[in-house]
């Protein structure tokens, strides 16, 4: 039975059409499954009706990669089994045969694989501070991805918060497009950015662009500031203003500014429960403070059948993500018996990538210090309405040490999102209170269904047969 | 790390049953060492479905459950939490004539125990529950049964247990019991040497290692129970929900989600882990809406499982051991040990203490199994 399987693809993002590609020239026809109603993920998304803007107005300098990866994807569809708007929810055990569960148009369905690539991408990573539920608070991917696919600003006037590359680039796409942006608050460091030098070595262009938007925004009048930490959304039903705290040669000041939208973020978390799911052995990334499946160079995980590639097998950015995408493709073809044209070139240009990422991760750090001063009554987990005071008050009478148990015991991540929302939060405020590094504390065990499924889905299921 | 403790009684297995041993054997004024492979409450006391309920068990388990009956509302005293413990009642419902038939035949057994159930049949079942939509012959309502919280039940009883004194130690599991001249000696965890007279085995679906260990071998087998919760929604059921001769179990808790279950998970290959089964998953999600029709549209967001331990005749093992004196068991409830445990812990206590106990607990010894080990490794 199982030799007639086709190889799946989770994902149609850099990394799922890469790895599609490469398949599809071995000969092969794999299903790629993309919860996107259209292909090219988070980074190159569509918009759902043509709304006449060209490349280059959507996308800026990424507009040529974006039509790149678009163009390969179309070429490709008479060569596979393409399922947009399907989402993965389980992965069965390894025990228990290669299964997926998927729901698409409100139907249930369970699709077999022989080899299983997870492209499964990334969301942004936040922390919580004063006031971040307010209407009228986005993350910096939510902000971009309402200028991309829907050609509107999340606010006319807004602020942009956080630490990432996402930071200048959002807040400049957004001057662009005729939004008034407020201020960029970079929770960095000013100093930190000297990194950037050394990273002009490796990626010239990165760091040019990164210059071009400052400059730009400055140019415009742009507040910058560095160093800061939120203190409170202003604002009751909507945001309208921000109070924060900034770092200055000495001391410390506390300003405000008004704007009716807030962006910001952390930079990117992997979404990673379909590997967990699927099996596969986890190690703690201390760069980027997160679990991560266990990859060789290609993408091969713990489970032989079983590859990942692009952010969700770490962070590295779209680039990093089609040459995974293809390193995963090339080492399921070698790993089958199937020529495949040689991939070491591939396995060195991510290797660069890794390093530039390294490199950014220090120009744009994490701010470690957070959760000594996020005040009791802010929303840890919004899901569950848990308060960071509930959580420190868990931690403390539970005698706490491990994160499955402070869910289990506070609630924190038993919500809709299952903790991909909050689980960062979580991770920090308990290791913080542990004393302990942030992978000591370990990692929520992912449980199906990974997104919610509708509790009517049971009355429509239906096995998928292949002859 | 070495360390040594030497207490009157140590217990291995830290769930509903071992915890409350432990307060109350403290409360009784002895020196307690509780003893868990990984975290209180965290195996069968903390992934059963949350059913406070008398209703359905065989007549020589209600005296136990009556005693726990009156122990549940005063949580809040004894561990500080009341663990969203609420009488709700718990309502049958029976879909065929037969089934009915069933429901009041029960009823009739119990009579003398107190349950004061309640038989509804017929038009009066729409009257008495106005908010139930799905179709039913008849109903049977034990109006005093409940529900509460199983994440924060075993938990709060093993943190008030240290609070009363009781050296809980987590994470350590146990690695070798022997006997000594005049009690036991357990090694456990890192270097950890644990002398106590008398000795609580209430490792849960680990128990029949350490039974057999004593020359009692008991044929307790694993089951996984298969959960499915849906995001919170207003508040509608009012009652804790089972189905005569079906699978179907279900209540909606205080924050608004339905907990319900039905079936079974599946074990990994490592059985202490399992998953939850898609096919029982789906079951009582089909079954859910053909019950609240108001559901259809309601999203599912968590599944859960976990290992409980069950044996044959649907009775749990709760008694002194035939072999080794000063060794007591409690174990094997078979998906419904939740209601009963917090009057377990007070029978232990009772049995260490005074080597007898008020409540009846004949039918659970685990001299039952003696016969059929024989005879099966006699067959073997």
């Amino acid at each position: 039975m199982s030799e007639r399987l086709p190889p799946v693809i989770v994902g149609a993002g850099p990394a799922g059409i890469r790895a599609a590609e490469r398949l599809v020239r071995a000969g092969l026809r794999p299903i790629v499954l993309d919860e996107g109603q259209r292909a090219g993920g988070q980074i190159y998304r569509r918009p759902l009706i043509e709304d006449g803007r060209s490349y280059r107005s959507r996308y800026g300098s990424e507009a040529d990669k974006a039509q790149r990866l678009h163009r390969a994807f179309e070429a490709l569809l008479p060569d596979i089994d393409y399922r947009p708007e399907t989402l993965v929810w389980n992965i069965s055990a390894p025990e228990r045969g290669n299964q997926l569960d998927v729901l698409s148009s409100g139907a249930h369905r369970q699709i077999g694989f022989s080899q299983l690539i997870l492209c499964t991408g990334a969301t942004d990573r936040v922390l919580p501070f004063p006031g971040w539920t307010t209407p009228g608070v986005y993350t910096l991917g939510a902000s971009q991805t309402a200028l991309k696919a829907q050609g509107c600003t999340i606010g006319d006037r807004v602020v942009f918060m956080g630490s990432g590359p996402l930071l200048y680039l959002v807040a400049w796409q957004y001057m662009k497009a005729g939004a008034r942006v407020e201020a960029v608050l970079d929770t960095a460091p000013v100093t930190s950015k000297r990194h950037l030098l050394s990273l002009a070595v490796h990626a010239p262009r990165i760091v040019a662009l990164g210059l071009f938007y400052g400059l730009q925004l400055q140019l415009a009048g742009v507040k910058i500031r560095y160093g800061v930490r939120p203190e409170a959304v202003l604002g009751g039903s909507q945001v309208e203003g921000l109070r924060y705290r900034r770092r200055k040669l000495r001391g410390e000041a506390v300003e405000t500014i008004a704007c009716d939208a807030l962006a910001y973020g952390f930079a990117l978390r992997p979404e990673t429960q379909l590997a967990d799911l699927a099996g596969c052995r986890f190690r703690f990334d201390a760069r980027d403070r997160v679990w991560l499946p266990e990859r060789d160079a290609f993408g091969r995980t713990s489970r032989s059948d079983v590859y990942v590639a692009g952010d969700g097998s770490g962070i590295a950015g779209a680039d990093a993500a089609e040459v995974s995408g293809e390193l995963a493709a090339a080492a399921l073809l070698e790993d089958t018996g199937r020529a495949s044209a040689d991939a070491a070139g591939l396995v060195t240009a991510r290797e660069a990538i890794l390093r530039q990422r390294d490199i950014l991760g220090r120009a744009f750090p994490f701010p470690d210090d957070w959760f000594e001063t996020v005040p009791d009554e802010t929303t840890l987990c919004r899901c569950e309405e848990i308060t960071v005071a509930e959580g420190r008050r868990a931690i403390a009478s539970g005698s706490i040490t491990e994160i499955n148990r402070l869910k289990a015991l506070s609630r924190v991540g038993m919500g809709r999102c299952q903790g991909r929302m909050c689980s960062a939060a979580a991770t920090e405020l308990l290791s913080g209170a542990c004393g302990t590094s942030t992978g000591e504390v370990g990692r929520l065990r992912a449980q199906a269904p990974v997104k919610p499924i509708p509790l009517g889905f049971g009355g429509r299921v239906e096995a998928e047969v292949r002859s | 790390m070495s360390r040594r403790i030497s207490v009157d009684v140590a217990i291995i297995g830290g769930g509903l049953v071992g915890s409350s041993a432990a307060l109350a054997m403290r409360k009784a004024g002895l020196s307690v060492a509780l003893v868990d492979k990984g975290y209180c409450g965290a195996q069968a006391s903390g992934v059963n479905y949350g059913g406070v309920r008398r209703q359905g068990r065989s007549p020589e388990q209600l005296p136990l459950s009556q005693r726990a009956h009156r122990i549940w509302p005063q949580l809040k005293a004894m561990i500080g939490i009341d663990a969203e413990y609420v009488r709700s009642g718990h309502l049958k419902l029976a879909r065929t004539e037969k089934d009915f038939a069933k429901l009041e035949a029960y009823a009739e057994t119990v009579r003398d125990y107190g349950l004061g159930l309640e038989i509804v049949g017929g038009s009066a079942l729409a009257e008495r529950f106005p908010w139930l939509s799905a179709k039913a012959v008849g109903a049977s309502l034990c109006p005093d049964d409940g529900h509460a919280n199983p994440r924060l039940v075993a938990p709060a009883f093993a943190r008030a247990a240290e609070r009363a004194g009781v050296t809980v130690l987590e994470q350590t599991a146990v690695r070798e019991v022997t006997t000594t001249g005049n009690g036991f000696a357990i090694l456990a965890g890192d270097g950890i040497e644990i002398r106590c007279r008398q000795l609580v085995n209430s490792a849960g679906a680990w128990s029949d290692r350490f039974a057999a260990h004593f020359g009692e071998v008991v044929p307790l087998t694993r089951i996984y129970p298969s959960m499915v919760v849906t995001e919170p929604l207003p508040l509608r059921l009012p009652v804790s929900m089972g189905e005569q001769g079906g699978s179907f179990y279900g209540r909606q808790v205080a924050r608004g989600n339905y907990v319900m279950g039905g079936g079974r998970g599946l074990p990994l290959g490592d059985p202490d882990y399992s998953r939850p089964s898609v096919t029982a998953a789906s079951s009582v999600m089909q079954r859910a809406i053909a019950l609240f029709p108001h559901l259809a549209d309601a999203q599912v967001i968590r599944f859960w499982s976990g290992t409980e331990a069950e044996m044959p005749d649907g009775n749990p093992v709760i008694g002194p051991s035939e072999t080794t004196s000063g060794l007591f068991h409690a174990f094997g409830f078979c998906g419904a040990g939740f209601q009963t445990a917090p009057a377990v812990g007070e029978v232990l206590s009772e049995l260490v203490t005074d080597g007898c106990t008020t409540t009846p607990i004949q039918a659970f010894s685990i001299g039952r199994f003696r016969k059929v080990a024989v005879e099966t490794a006699a067959s073997l």
